[in-house]
């Protein structure tokens, strides 16, 4: 048995050393999110599908959505991917409490992406009567494709919606993180929960890079607001 | 995950790459390219995404084996995706639903 003269905190005795346990939990996280990325895979197979049968109601719909609260929020989740990953450089090199304030800035950052989904896009969808189920009503002028236009925002709702919830796990994980930073668990030997909880935030983060094209602007924005 | 610490300068280069291809897209968007748009909406969003994974997820400087997993996870996505579009588009034989009219009178023979 190899005796282990230097022990790292946090070092787990089924492996050889740190570099191999942390391959190891990089390796399982990255498991979970191709998992992940098949979940979200189904939805985006059957948003792909349903645009290329019902095109013109996926364009009306798409028209409806105020792009520059997704543009908005593609800058938010930009810059809290970037807080995210300075808050792991700064486990590396050691500074705990620009660790515990870059995690507090990514956390208000997620929050305020939800905040603008929920309160500025959500909530006027639900005034206009664009959520399927709760009173949806089919305008006049949307003519024949009219039928289908539900169909574009059950997508938008499932689609967002599912990504919010990973939003809002994704901010329960930085609680924790947050915390086990102030109590000083994280060394450059060892930062595992922030490097796989920050691969889990920037997986959410592409997510939304693929859903705001998609939902928002491949709608054919350039033929101006006439629907 | 590996030692390599990336510089923070890189970092916010690369959040800076996001935000102005962030706003090339959405500038994009209002220019009538014809079915131009689209690809160039998806090149632009894949272009970020690997910005994202090579540089935030440290891909660059991971290990092979971490690099061929994410690979077998885009070429599963790519088969699920592929296959779906090949039954449904070439099924012109199958009769498309023309509203929700239809699945009531599907429905109430079960119930």
């Amino acid at each position: 048995m190899t005796v282990h003269s230097a022990h790292p905190p946090g070092f787990a005795h089924q492996f050889e050393d740190m570099q191999q346990q942390r391959e190891a939990g990089s390796l399982g996280m990255w498991v979970f999110l191709l998992t992940e990325i098949m979940f979200f895979g189904g939805l985006f197979a059957g948003y792909i599908i349903y645009r290329a049968l019902y095109l013109p109601a996926f364009e009306i719909g798409s028209h409806l959505l105020e792009v520059q609260f997704g543009a908005l929020n593609t800058a938010v989740l930009i810059l809290s991917s970037l807080t995210m990953a300075l808050a792991i450089h700064s486990a590396q090199v050691g500074k705990r409490r620009a660790q515990v304030w870059f995690l507090i800035t990514t956390m208000i950052l997620g929050a305020a992406f939800l905040a603008i989904k929920f309160t500025f896009e959500w909530h006027h969808d639900y005034v206009e009567h664009l959520v399927p189920g709760f009173g949806f009503i089919i305008r006049p002028e949307w003519g024949a494709a009219g039928q289908h236009v539900p169909m574009f925002f059950c997508f938008y709702f499932f689609m967002t919606g599912l990504h919010a919830i990973h939003m809002i796990i994704g901010i329960g994980l930085l609680t924790v993180l947050t915390v086990m930073a102030h109590r000083g668990r994280f060394a450059p030997e060892y930062y595992a929960p922030l490097e796989v909880s920050g691969l889990y935030w920037h997986f959410v983060d592409i997510i939304w890079i693929f859903l705001f094209p998609l939902l928002y602007l491949i709608g054919g924005r350039y033929i101006g607001g006439g629907h | 995950m590996s030692d390599h610490v990336v510089p923070v300068k890189l970092y916010i280069g690369i959040f800076v790459a996001l935000l102005c291809l962030t706003a090339l897209t959405t500038g994009v968007a209002y220019i009538d390219l014809g079915a131009f748009n689209t690809v160039a909406a998806l090149a632009i969003a894949v272009v970020k995404m690997l910005l994202v994974v090579l540089f935030f997820m440290h891909v660059k400087y991971s290990g092979r084996l971490i690099q061929v997993f994410i690979l077998a996870g885009v070429l599963f996505l790519a088969i699920l995706v592929t296959f779906t579009l090949a039954d449904e588009l070439t099924r012109h034989w199958s009769p498309t639903p023309t509203g929700w009219g239809m699945i009531v009178p599907l429905l109430s023979r079960f119930f």
